[in-house]
């Protein structure tokens, strides 16, 4: 397994040839490579977007995503996972993140990327600061309407 | 007792620093202490609560040594 929070840009492609070359020994049991790949747009809600800054929360979010690696390897029977997000200043094309897995049949590796992702996006400790021409702006996850307060 | 606190993205920005060491009562919880924090502003109803790495709700009661953690809502990936 491999969680790596990265401050600079990273070629996703180049990581995963050494990944595989490297920690997995290409493993002759993997029949499956299922990979997500996320870049970054230049823009987002009709506004064009110059840069982003990506947060984390250090020793939460290495934790959480290791654990959801850990989840995927028991649910799906996985052989292995990956999972690599930037942090810090990005422009648009820059990688954001890559999930991985590899596993004997297509589907445990498509089901545990897809779930490590839709989890990841839901609940891992990231926040994204876009810079728009209009100034900085902290995105709010889909379908989330403006801040409420707790009446109570 | 003594907790560590850590604010991130805009709620570091609402609050005004990134992290301090506070005093607290025993026995008392997350909510409480925004509220001790922060003199009594409202909560936001979306904001995030973390003790020790580890999601948990705003009725958490906070131990010495603790370090809890409020933050927006995740927008990774």
């Amino acid at each position: 397994m491999k969680i790596e929070i990265i401050k600079e840009q990273f070629d996703p492609w180049e990581m995963l040839v050494d990944y595989k070359k490297n920690q997995l020994q290409n493993d002759a049991k993997i029949g499956a490579s299922s990979i997500f790949l996320g870049t970054m747009r230049d823009f987002n809600d009709d506004k064009d977007i110059k840069s982003m800054e990506l947060e984390h929360y250090p020793g939460m979010t290495e934790k959480y995503l290791t654990k959801l690696v850990d989840d995927s390897i028991q649910k799906f029977k996985i052989i292995d996972g990956l999972v690599i997000h930037r942090v810090g200043l990005l422009k648009p094309t820059d990688p954001i993140v890559l999930v991985a897995t590899w596993s004997e049949h297509r589907d445990n590796a498509f089901n545990a990327t897809r779930e490590i992702m839709e989890s990841l996006k839901s609940e891992a400790p990231f926040w994204k600061k876009e810079s728009t021409n209009t100034g900085f702006k902290w995105v709010k996850p889909k379908g989330q309407s403006e801040d409420v307060v707790d009446e109570s | 007792m003594k907790i560590y606190v850590k604010y991130f993205a805009n709620i570091r920005d609402l609050i005004g620093k990134d992290s301090e060491r506070i005093d607290i009562g025993k026995g008392m919880t997350a909510k409480e202490i925004w509220n001790l924090i922060t003199n009594g502003s409202k909560m936001p109803q979306n904001i995030l609560v973390a003790v020790n790495h580890e999601y948990v709700n705003i009725e958490h009661v906070l131990k010495d040594g603790d370090e809890l953690a409020f933050f927006p809502p995740v927008t990774g990936g």
